[in-house]
């Protein structure tokens, strides 16, 4: 104790320089977004100007030249994220409860396929799942997108992981006053894993909401187009003016990382302890 | 009490080897529930895989009419070649930069976060936020950061003398890409380094002060084995990011160029799948990739069941 006396301060100036440092990226992203582009052309300037919220407007409203108006393009991720995230909960609890309060034949079986999902994660498989999706017929559609990445293996063993924590007397003394398996689910087991879903919850929104390979391949359609990976058309049409216009693509950066750091830190502490704990 | 006396037999006769508590007796129902996870499996993992198989021994001429069984043809035209070879290295290297300065990094925050005594809690969410950035946007801001002429690191690396142009200078483009990758995964790391550090009892710090040991000899003879589970984990991890998950920041910020100094083995099949329409050899390709992220799944496996750490 006594040793580390005269060290705090130092301690702290260091860590808060690095948390500078790794925010900087983002710090001029603000500034640049709140400028006319012509200023860029001498050197970015340190402080914000006042343009921001014009700037924001303007993208979301009516976006770069061939992109659709940037709002579209969120409200497109949204669907995404939001069909990812809980089509994998909707998938992987059901399966995960019957795993561990029923005697499946084939449980091995079961376990294998899910675990496969491990092993093709989507930049493996995509060229041939992109042939399957297309011969079903659902290119630029939502569940073309969504279905392809809604197994998995995470969520289904986290969640059985955390039902393997009930004390098998629970379900017993349910069974005996006469509640079927599917009430148990929903009246006991769901409202018990709040905090688990909610962690499940934000990795896999955030994991939805950053897709860009996917997508890319998925959707032809520009008004379908995820923000995410309109990123690369909207960055070539910025540079296409006489005066590139970074500003705007910052802008549309900002507004595209926004939610899923939004949801991490907001978050934070739910998503740690309910990956990691048991029943309380 | 009989209360007492039930648990014992209660939970022998609940939990089964598979670790099951089989209370409901139904019988169809496990597979009505089971039903949806494993049909999207089957028609999105299981079919594909098994096409790609079947397209990496299957040559097709060129109006896709008719085919014939190609043997090893399509690996030895797409994969045995310097090429691939290349971007195998690409890959190799890049994982080993990013891997090697994100777990610095992570785990210097970790320990010096940890030893603060206030706000920590704060320090954690500066040092938390990069990782939920979506690659390509992370991509997007150190385009701008470093767009030769433009951006401002640009300008700072022209005015050191660094001649600054990672359009055209493979290492600088080399270097740009690893650097945005550590800035995201030096977060992940973070995280989990943190989470390590905290499940360390005090009394191993404090016996190790007792008998003399200094901060930094206690720090690698008594912290470091401790974290060894997580290190490996995290070792995995990383080098998988590496593989699979720079595609999104490759794409924005170098195209696999300059001269194919950044085309990792997956940039490199999406380029011959989508861009080349080589189909012959994307499918031999892919099985490739299966290959490799099988052999990391096996280690994973291997780090989540090595609990022991001390013997």
């Amino acid at each position: 104790m006594t040793r580390a006396a005269g060290l705090p301060w130092i301690r702290h100036v260091l860590l808060i320089l690095v948390a500078a440092a790794v925010a900087l990226p983002l710090y001029l992203a603000v500034v640049v977004a709140s400028r006319p582009a012509a200023a860029l052309l001498d050197g970015v300037p340190f402080v914000p100007g006042n343009m921001l919220f014009a700037n924001l407007g303007h993208v979301l409203r009516e976006g770069l030249p061939d992109s659709p108006p940037v709002s579209r393009m969120l409200w497109n991720s949204l669907e995404m994220a939001m069909g990812i995230s809980l089509g994998k909960i909707l998938l992987s609890v059901p399966a995960a409860f019957a795993v561990v309060f029923f005697r499946v034949r084939g449980r091995m079986l079961a376990f294998w396929l899910i675990f496969v999902t491990l092993m093709l994660p989507v930049e493996v498989r995509f060229y041939p799942t992109y042939k399957v999706v297309a011969q079903l017929g659902l290119l630029n559609t939502l569940p073309g997108i969504v279905l392809p990445l809604i197994a998995s293996a995470t969520a289904t063993f986290l969640f059985r992981q955390f039902f393997l924590t009930f004390p098998p007397e629970l379900a017993d003394a349910a069974r005996v006053d006469g509640c079927g398996p599917l009430r148990y689910l929903v009246e006991v087991v769901l409202p018990l894993s709040k905090v688990n879903l909610a962690a499940i919850f934000v990795l896999e929104f955030i994991y939805g909401w950053n897709q860009y390979l996917w997508p890319l391949l998925t959707t032809t359609s520009p008004s379908e187009s995820t923000v995410v990976m309109g990123m690369k058309e909207m960055i070539s049409a910025a540079q296409s003016f006489s005066v590139p216009e970074w500003n705007l693509v910052m802008a549309v950066a900002i507004v595209a990382l926004v939610p899923p750091v939004i949801v991490i830190v907001v978050m934070q502490r739910w998503f740690v302890k309910g990956l990691t704990g048991g029943i309380t | 009490m009989a209360a007492r006396r039930r648990p014992r037999s209660a939970r022998r006769r609940h939990r089964d080897v598979s670790g099951s508590t089989a209370v409901f007796p139904h019988r169809a129902l496990p597979y009505v529930l089971l039903f949806p996870q494993l049909a999207v499996v089957v028609v999105f993992f299981i079919w594909p895989a098994l096409r790609a198989f079947r397209e990496a021994f299957i040559q097709s001429n060129a109006f896709g009419i008719g085919e014939r069984f190609a043997g090893l043809q399509n690996f030895v035209s797409g994969v045995w070649v310097p090429s691939y070879a290349h971007s195998a290295e690409v890959t190799l290297l890049l994982a080993t930069v990013t891997t090697a300065g994100s777990m610095a990094l992570g785990l210097f925050l970790a320990v010096k976060v940890e030893r603060v005594e206030r706000g920590r809690s704060i320090y954690r969410t500066l040092f938390l936020w990069t990782y939920a950035i979506p690659g390509a946007v992370a991509g997007s801001l150190w385009l701008f950061l470093f767009e030769p002429g433009i951006g401002p690191g640009a300008r700072l690396l022209d005015a050191l003398g660094a001649r600054w142009n990672f359009a055209l200078n493979p290492t600088q483009a080399f270097l740009l890409v690893a650097a945005i990758g550590i800035w995201q995964q030096s977060a992940f790391c973070f995280l989990f380094f943190t989470a390590g550090l905290q499940g360390i009892p005090r009394e191993f710090h404090e016996a190790g002060s007792m008998d003399g040991a200094s901060r930094t000899r206690a720090f690698w003879s008594i912290t470091m084995p401790l974290l060894s589970p997580i290190t490996f984990y995290l070792l995995v991890m990383n080098v998988v990011y590496a593989v699979f998950g720079l595609f999104g920041i490759i794409d924005i910020v170098t195209q696999g160029g300059p001269g194919y100094s950044t085309t990792t083995l997956v940039y490199r099949l999406y380029v011959n799948a989508f861009q080349n329409a080589n189909t012959t050899v994307a499918g031999a390709e892919t099985i490739v990739l299966l290959v490799i992220v099988i052999g990391f799944t096996a280690l994973q496996f291997r780090a989540l069941r090595r609990r022991v750490h001390y013997r």
